[in-house]
């Protein structure tokens, strides 16, 4: 069972931005949802998994990329051939 | 290589598309001049590619993705970008963050999703080809509710590089056409090696379908023809195994136990994988810009929640609770496990049958809004999540009618044999025809 306070909270972890009227429907939501992901407390085993897969390397060479023009045109602000973004710090 | 073009001005009434390319260039190759409609959430150089999400509007990609790249190789006219539920997120097209596509057999129900668009392209004669992507049924769901022909390849056969991810693990580019024969010279042209996509496997594709079927063991799971799914819908699909009978196969019951968890299994993974996936659309580099006056999370917060949708953020937000300290054991761990245990029950049947058969949707296309509640319409995708979880190809060819709407009969194969899923939809699809 989840509450408002706790949907507020992994709304905040995932920045998604969420208003106080919204709380309610998603809460609501969420529950009926979860409980039907409690069938997988069913599922036997662990959660140690071993799949037959291997990782891809690649040698790290240099091929053409896009060029800093192309870059810059789907930015929402940019400055001095930079990327402006909000305040970290 | 873009010597012509073509005139592309089609009578979109059911808002299948969201940008129109009315004097496509093209190539000469093996589809020469063909206008391909293209799903929105596959990269395409100088077209806008939303995802069909406001946080994307007016983004303009750079690149293409792989499989455009060979659809300009191969001669293709890229017609337009095709509508879809946001980021691929729904079964009815209803979730754009634009508008709703309709059936073209009916303006009142939804043509499936999440790749709507493309399927009502073609099942409305606008164009003969689409791409789709297939997450969880995104290509067949919409193929059996338009009545068209939509595969879902096996998993690594064709480059995701360019597609805007949503759940990688699970998600495959694939063909929508009116008939198998197109759909296969689709394949041909996007199957294949891609080095920029590490998941990619060396295995083209070269196959003209073939209508033999005689000999063949098709697998015919109970979980398939159970609770909620409509009667009428199982009538038509089990006439259609007769019909593949009638040419030569042998049906062979068969049981999936696993097949109980996969729903949640697979909500689980695709809403984590989509937590981390989506967590790039920050207003920075590309789409709806963040005010950068604000703070970081202020200013991130503030053009997620008027940028993504409604499905979108619970989404994001089942993710991240799924993925969080304390839960992660509980739900993305077991998911896991259930994975496995159905790749091990297909691995299972498919050593004793050669394909498993059965609907690809337990009901025909919803009514506009009639999935209000999003668990009642994940619950409908119950029937197309084991293949992506499997990672197995998968095929809905059109089988019949219910009051008048489509119905589609999905044949799963042996992971890379993409080839045999396609003949026996070939077999079934010649013997109606003829």
């Amino acid at each position: 069972m989840v509450t408002e306070k706790d949907v507020e909270h992994i709304a905040g972890l995932a920045d998604i931005g969420i208003n106080k009227d919204e709380l309610g429907t998603f809460t609501g939501q969420f529950n009926a949802i979860l409980d039907y992901f409690d069938l997988l407390d069913r599922v036997e085993g662990d959660a140690v998994i071993t799949r037959d897969l291997t990782n891809v390397m690649r040698e790290d060479e240099i091929t053409p990329s896009l060029s800093h023009d192309d870059i810059l045109k789907n930015a929402g602000a940019h400055e001095d051939g930079f990327i402006r973004a909000p305040r970290v710090m | 290589m873009a010597e012509h073009t073509i005139q592309f001005e089609p009578d979109d009434r059911c808002h299948a598309f969201l940008t129109i390319c009315k004097k496509p260039v093209h190539g000469n190759g093996a589809l020469a001049g063909i206008p391909v409609a293209v799903k929105d959430n596959i990269s395409t150089q100088g077209i806008e590619t939303t995802c069909a999400s406001k946080i994307l509007k007016g983004y303009v990609p750079p690149y293409d993705a792989h499989v455009v790249t060979l659809l300009k190789l191969s001669g293709a006219a890229i017609a337009g970008k095709t509508n879809m539920d946001e980021f691929g997120m729904g079964t009815t097209t209803e979730n754009s963050g634009f508008f709703p596509t309709t059936n073209p057999h009916d303006p009142t129900r939804v043509p499936g999703g999440s790749s709507g668009g493309s399927a009502a392209a073609v099942a409305a004669g606008m164009v003969p080809l689409a791409l789709g992507t297939d997450t969880g049924g995104s290509i067949r769901c919409p193929a059996a509710f338009c009545g068209c022909v939509g595969l879902k390849p096996t998993y690594g056969r064709v480059s995701r590089y360019g597609l805007i991810a949503y759940a990688n693990s699970l998600e495959q580019i694939g063909p929508l056409a009116g008939n198998v024969t197109d759909v296969s010279r689709l394949m041909q042209v996007i199957a294949g090696y891609d080095p920029r996509d590490t998941t990619s496997y060396d295995r083209p594709y070269a196959h003209t379908p073939e209508a033999d079927i005689a000999g063949l063991k098709m697998g015919i799971p109970e979980e398939y023809f159970g609770a909620g799914v409509d009667p009428a819908v199982a009538a038509s699909v089990h006439r259609a195994i007769d019909q593949l009978e009638a040419l030569g196969a042998t049906p062979v019951p068969c049981s999936i136990p696993s097949m109980a968890y996969a729903l949640a299994a697979y909500y689980v993974i695709c809403t984590s994988e989509a937590s981390s996936n989506l967590a790039r659309f920050d207003g920075v580099r590309y789409g709806l810009p963040a005010d950068t006056k604000k703070s970081w999370h202020d200013a991130y917060r503030e053009v997620r929640r008027a940028g993504f949708g409604t499905e979108v953020r619970r989404r994001i937000m089942l993710g991240t609770f799924a993925l969080s300290s304390g839960y992660y054991g509980k739900y993305y761990a077991k998911a896991q496990v259930a994975r496995e245990n159905i790749k091990k029950d297909f691995t299972r049947i498919l050593s004793d049958v050669d394909v498993i058969v059965g609907p690809t949707m337990p009901t025909i296309a919803f009514k506009l809004g009639e999935k209000a509640d999003p668990l009642s319409m994940y619950l409908s995708d119950i029937l197309t999540v084991p293949a992506n979880l499997a990672g197995i190809p998968a095929i809905s060819v059109p089988c019949g009618k219910v009051q008048g709407m489509p119905v589609g009969l999905q044949v799963m194969g042996r992971p890379f044999e993409d080839e045999r899923v396609i003949d026996v939809a070939f077999a079934y699809e010649q013997a109606v025809r003829s």
